[in-house]
């Protein structure tokens, strides 16, 4: 197994990065281990579950399907970094009030999802808004919550507007 | 070129939706890979001369996004949502798809039913591969490991023609466990050609040729309902996997071929 | 809210948390990205470990070369089965002797000599980072000789089938039979007997945090500190210091924030003490995270049976008899220490639990395979048990001419006639099957709904209307299984709760939480006793440093058990308080309460002194109270069930579905659930873990199950082949409470967190084989695949 390493500069919430990573490292690996950004999770390491989207230049992806190395260049945001802008208060807020998550572990995963949902500004069905997130992956609450708290944060943002 | 030098020790990485888990699992372990992302040219949806030319990095969300895909190849429109989730779809790629020719994959079966054209290049020069000729089997296709595949060129649909893409998955963005890309035409309600391209069932995208020379100008009724049910299993030799019976997806395939084409005469011409 | 055989208490006063809905502070944080869970948390010197596994579900292992591995750059140790054994005390061996004749083979925490499921450890790499361990792995050797596998459960028991532990004697783990009332009787009594056979696939937990376990120990004092993804700190502490010869005491169990569990995280895996075990003997911290493969692999499976079952009804729709016999498949070992039998056990107990019926035969058979071992799995056995039951009441409905929901009417237990014994023997008291099958016939709108069935039926879209009734056991008491059968788990959980000098609440408890709000529930308990806001009331949980022995939280206890105790300290700790400020202020304690963080008079309300000021003067101030007076300010309450095996909830569920005749496919259109938790503390925590339970439930009734091949290799061992319930096919799920306290606590409070799993599938079923019975088809297998609905109509 290859140990070639290559430098890359990319934009971490905001910060601009330089490091030294390993080739065959994931993005999310990179995130975790080499900057201590934990909130973007691994549930499966295959694309699956969704627990490890992150934002790629402005678009949710998958970040456990995209080497560090490719990232070179790139704008990456986490829900640490998402959170502190406050894009997303206020899902973030209706998730907390309505109880959508228990655990937690696909939380951050699910809300930069459903971030880019919300950016569209449009009324979304509860059918839409299950559809938008039906790669994410969540155990505990039955998904119920998670719609819930979408539709409420939709319809309270096109009713300030 | 690396691609040459390497051969099939090379493995080009497109958007990665297929080729990173089979990474991350340890499943493969080439010893190169080559990462096209940078190649920016590769990532336009243009219009020329009643072709529409998808480069091979155009990100299926572009495609969902694309005006040229929507007015012009309203088949492949239909058949993007069916792609897996919305984080896989801004990553993924049209030419990986079309690369990778997964047997359950929605876009190789909508560019052999839409005629498109494959254009591969490698150090010798560009050479074009008609969909036809380029899906040979399981995960195989004509494209050579020392090429890449840079374009994809389909012709623009006849708009008022038959289209219909239809597939069954147990969730949404799943695979499909059965999938039908229909394109034809009609005159009333008599059908004058069809193309019926399956995938899902099959090893590779299909044709059913039997069942589409029986639609040629026929009227849709139950005779030929019936013909087609009967004839479908001559073109198809469905899989049998974890998603079920060689036996049952055939059955699905019949169902899906019904549907499929209920749902093109239903729409109302042209439709857009 | 309160029921009328319960006098209003301190939880019924109108500043109470009791019935309210707060957020949870660990929600606040994982919406941040702020979550701490097991691999987020990283030590100095650390390493990580990986695992080589047996690719083969039974074979001799012939030579294990590690030489070429340990030479790998970046690797500190590698170690054998064999190697371990030496740093362990002995074996395990999974049998409790409450399940009387049951065996099972010694096994050790990895593979010795012989692997006899796929994917059991052999070889552990221990290195600087996981890829590092994991490319070292690939350089272990194994020469193997396959062995004959046992697969098939039901050929298990043949006598030409090879025996997977010869010293068993056969591949029996379990045998039991009910025979309650007189079944022959019954069956001559009846108009029409139904029988039928059922199948459902094995299940596994797929928490979306696989499994987590940091081990540190500290050679100088002799200390271990292992941070796991664990519902029990105390049972771990417990086995995992018995199994490494580690004194009890001086291991420390941190439990942080957890990604889901579901029962997954109740058992003790091989790959966790041994890393655990390098952790000791390198004296470095040592990490293992399960990656998704290997969890499909190793985690407990659960739920794999095959129930013959027969039901004798009256013409009139009385049940006269029920029989089931039950074919339960463990793995190749029972799971140690809380085996592999309970899921077949709880089918016997559960199964027609909600009717009247007085004749009953109940036998199960619990078979080893060389499978990866099963144990409880959220519901055990429930949705088996009340699929088959329900099933069958459904099926003589039918062949009586009867609705479902009359059927139910008319045999379903009274709720006045409580406490009785159901026919398989189990105590059920406080119970409300009548009021919930008519709030479900409101909320469901039954009578109108089957107007629009028919409605769409004539339209030829057919859709179902499912029933399905049911009793959940929750909160098992200390004459149940565990600890009367010889494991070191408690039944008992407690809590200590502390009046800090400040005014604020420090309360420390033996359940844990998983995301459920077991802290929140704690801290409303809490906060209403003693007259506080929930924001002066701290609760700690998942640190055995910390909190008073418990059991943790499995089989819906955290609330029941751990509720009651955590109100019961609060009450002795309120007590002290009233009774200090009785001394200081002069006046009866009895004359004084505690609102809004202030003693008051009880008559005229006025604040007399602040609960901080109390904390003050008690830990600050002694001076100022008599020589006789010695504040403590903290209590320790322990709670246990006396003489019941469980606390018995019951409910019933709906559900309304459409299914594609032609393709086989269901869609979900509505579901519904009343249920009867006895005191519901947060109605929002409540709602939402039968909403979350339901959708487990259904994922087992439409997509989950392992599946094996006849060499016993898993054939879908990830997130794409293994389907799990995502959000774009599930319902919205209506959930209603009717409220019975149970009258073995003062709280009232029953279990919730597994209702919802256990009778989802039950009442899919029922509303699939509605939709299908214009076709005379019945499907009777788990999970209902588009395949299976083709093959009951005859298509495929």
């Amino acid at each position: 197994m290859s140990e070639e390493t290559s430098e890359i500069k990319l934009t971490v919430n905001g910060d601009l990065i330089t490091k030294i990573v390993n080739v065959r490292q994931h993005l999310v690996d990179f995130l975790r281990l080499e900057l201590g950004l934990t909130g973007s999770h691994l549930g499966c390491e295959h694309g699956i579950c969704g627990a490890c989207s992150v934002w790629v230049d402005g678009l949710v992806v998958r970040g456990c399907l995209m080497l560090a190395v490719q990232a070179d260049g790139g704008d990456v945001t986490t829900i640490e970094g998402l959170t502190e802008t406050g894009e997303i208060a206020d899902l973030q807020k209706n998730f907390v009030d309505r109880n959508a998550l228990q655990c937690g572990f696909c939380t951050p995963g699910m809300l930069m999802t459903l971030a880019e949902l919300l950016r569209k500004s449009e009324l979304s069905s509860r059918e839409e808004i299950r559809e938008h997130i039906s790669g994410n992956y969540c155990r505990c609450t039955g998904y119920h919550a998670i719609v819930d708290a979408v539709e409420t944060t939709i319809s309270d943002r096109l009713g300030d507007s | 070129m690396l691609l040459n030098e390497y051969g099939e020790d090379g493995q080009i990485l497109a958007g990665g939706q297929s080729l990173m888990p089979t990474l991350n699992m340890r499943l493969s372990n080439p010893q190169l890979l080559i990462d096209i992302n940078h190649l920016h040219e590769l990532n336009s949806i243009t219009l020329d001369d009643n072709i529409v030319r998808i480069g091979a990095l155009a990100r299926h969300s572009e495609l969902a996004l694309s005006p040229i895909i929507d007015m012009y190849l309203p088949l492949i429109a239909d058949a993007i949502p069916h792609v897996a989730h919305i984080a896989v779809r801004n990553r993924g790629t049209f030419g990986g798809s079309v690369a990778l020719a997964d047997p359950a994959a929605e876009l190789p079966a909508c560019v052999l039913a839409l005629g498109g054209t494959v254009v591969l290049q490698s150090v010798k020069g560009i050479r074009k591969v008609k969909a036809d000729d380029y899906f040979l089997g399981l995960y195989e296709t004509e494209r050579k490991p020392n090429e890449l595949l840079i374009e994809v060129q389909i012709p623009v649909q006849d708009l008022t023609g038959l289209w219909a893409f239809v597939e069954l998955s147990q969730r949404k963005g799943d695979y499909a466990i059965a999938g039908l890309a229909f394109i034809g035409t009609s005159e009333k309600q008599f059908i004058k050609t069809a193309k019926l391209v399956y995938f899902g069932s099959e090893i590779k995208p299909t044709l059913a040729k039997k069942t589409m020379a029986i639609l040629i100008n026929t009227r849709w009724d139950d005779n030929t309902r019936k013909l087609i049910a009967e004839t479908l299993g001559r073109d198809l030799d469905p899989m049998t996997n974890l998603q079920g019976s060689a036996k049952m997806k055939l059955h699905l395939q019949k169902v899906l071929t019904n549907r499929a084409i209920d749902l093109a005469l239903k729409r109302e011409k042209p439709s857009r | 809210m309160a029921n009328k055989t319960t006098p209003l208490t301190i939880l019924d006063r109108p500043n109470s948390y009791i019935g309210r809905s707060l957020s949870r502070e660990g929600a606040k944080r994982a919406v941040a990205g702020r979550g701490r869970y097991t691999d987020d948390i990283s030590l100095p010197r650390m390493l990580h470990a990986a695992f080589v596994r047996s690719p083969y579900a039974h074979a001799k292992i012939l030579a294990v070369n590690v030489d070429e591995a340990r030479q790998q750059p970046e690797v500190t140790l590698v170690m054998t089965g064999t190697e371990l054994q030496e740093l362990c005390t002995g074996p395990w061996i999974g049998t409790l002797s409450s399940f009387e004749g049951m065996k099972s083979a010694p096994q050790y925490p990895m593979a010795i000599g012989r692997a006899c499921w796929q994917g059991e450890p052999i070889v552990m790499v221990v290195a600087s980072s996981r890829a590092a361990a994991e490319d070292a792995a690939e350089f272990v050797t194994i020469e193997y000789e396959q062995l004959p596998v046992v697969a098939d459960k039901e050929t298990a028991l043949d006598p030409e089938c090879p025996i997977i532990h010869p010293e068993l004697g056969d591949n029996l783990a379990f045998r039991k039979v009910i025979d309650n009332g007189d079944v022959k009787q019954g069956l001559a009594d009846a108009d029409i007997v139904i029988e039928e056979t059922f199948q459902f696939g094995r299940h596994t937990a797929v928490s979306l945090e696989t499994r987590a376990l940091l081990a540190d120990y500290e050679p100088t004092d002799g200390h271990l500190t292992i941070y796991t993804s664990s519902q029990v700190p105390h049972m771990i502490q417990a086995v995992f210091a018995r199994t490494l010869g580690v004194a009890e005491h001086k291991v420390r169990i941190i439990a942080p924030d957890i990604g889901g569990s579901f029962g997954l995280k109740i058992h003790t895996y091989g790959d966790e003490v041994a890393t655990t075990a390098a952790s000791i003997k390198l004296g470095r911290p040592v990490k293992f995270i399960a990656d998704r493969l290997e969890s499909f692999l190793t985690d407990i499976h659960a739920r794999e049976n095959r129930v013959w079952g027969r039901i004798g009804v009256s013409k009139e729709g009385e049940i006269k008899s029920l029989e089931i016999d039950v074919r339960s498949a463990a793995g190749a070992y029972s799971q140690f220490p809380r085996t592999s039998v309970f899921e077949a056990n709880q089918i016997l107990n559960i199964t027609g639990g909600p009717y009247k019926h007085k004749n009953y035969k109940a036998k199960t058979e619990v078979v080893y395979l060389n499978k990866v071992p099963t144990s409880q799995y959220r519901a055990v056995g429930h949705p088996i048990g009340n699929s088959v039951g329900e099933a069958l009441v459904d099926q003589a409905a039918e062949a009586c001419g009867i609705d479902p929901l009359e059927m139910r009417r008319r045999n379903i237990m009274e709720d006045d006639q409580y406490p009785r014994v159901s026919a398989a023997g189990i105590k059920l008291q406080d119970m409300s099957h009548q009021q919930c099958l008519e709030a479900l016939a409101k909320h469901m709108d039954y009578e109108n709904l089957r107007v629009e069935q028919d409605k769409f039926r004539k339209k030829g879209i057919q859709r179902g209307i499912g029933i399905a009734a049911f009793i959940k056991g929750t909160a098992p008491g200390p004459a149940g299984y565990y600890g009367t059968g010889g494991a070191p788990i408690a039944s008992q959980d407690a809590c200590t709760i502390k009046l800090e000098p400040s005014g604020g609440v420090i309360c420390m408890i033996g359940v844990t939480d998983q995301g459920q709000g077991v802290d929140t529930v704690m801290c409303q308990i809490a906060a209403s006793v003693l007259g506080l806001r929930a924001e002066s009331v701290r609760v700690i949980e998942g640190d055995t440093d910390a909190v008073p022995y418990g059991g943790g939280t499995y089989a819906s206890r955290a609330t029941a058990i751990g509720g009651e105790a955590t109100y019961q300290a609060s009450l002795l700790l309120r007590k002290e308080i009233l009774s200090i400020a009785g001394t200081l202020l002069q006046a009866e304690p009895i004359t004084l309460d505690i609102v809004d963080e202030n003693v008051v008079n009880k008559s005229d309300n006025q604040i007399r002194i602040s609960v901080s000021e109390i904390g003050r003067i008690g830990h600050f101030q002694v001076a100022e109270l008599p020589n006789n007076i010695q504040p403590t300010l903290s209590v320790t309450y322990r709670y246990r069930l006396h003489d019941a095996l469980y606390i018995f909830t019951n409910g019933i569920q709906g559900a309304y579905v459409e299914v594609d005749i032609d393709t086989g496919f269901i869609k979900l259109l509505n579901h519904w659930v009343v249920e009867d938790c006895g005191r519901v503390i947060s109605p929002q925590l409540a709602d939402e873990q039968v909403r979350g339970g339901c959708v487990q439930g259904i994922g087992g009734a439409l997509y989950e199950e392992c599946v094996y091949n006849e060499a016993a290799q898993l054939q879908n061992g990830t997130l794409a082949d293994y389907l799990t319930p995502m959000a774009g096919e599930m319902p919205d799920i209506n959930v209603y409470h009717i409220q019975t306290p149970t009258s073995v606590s003062e709280l009232g409070a029953k279990g919730v967190g597994e209702s919802g799993t256990g009778a989802a599938p039950a009442v899919l079923m029922n509303a699939v084989n509605d939709a299908l019975r214009p076709f005379d088809a019945c499907v009777t297998k788990q999970p209902m695949t588009p395949e299976t609905v083709l093959a009951s109509l005859g298509t495929v």
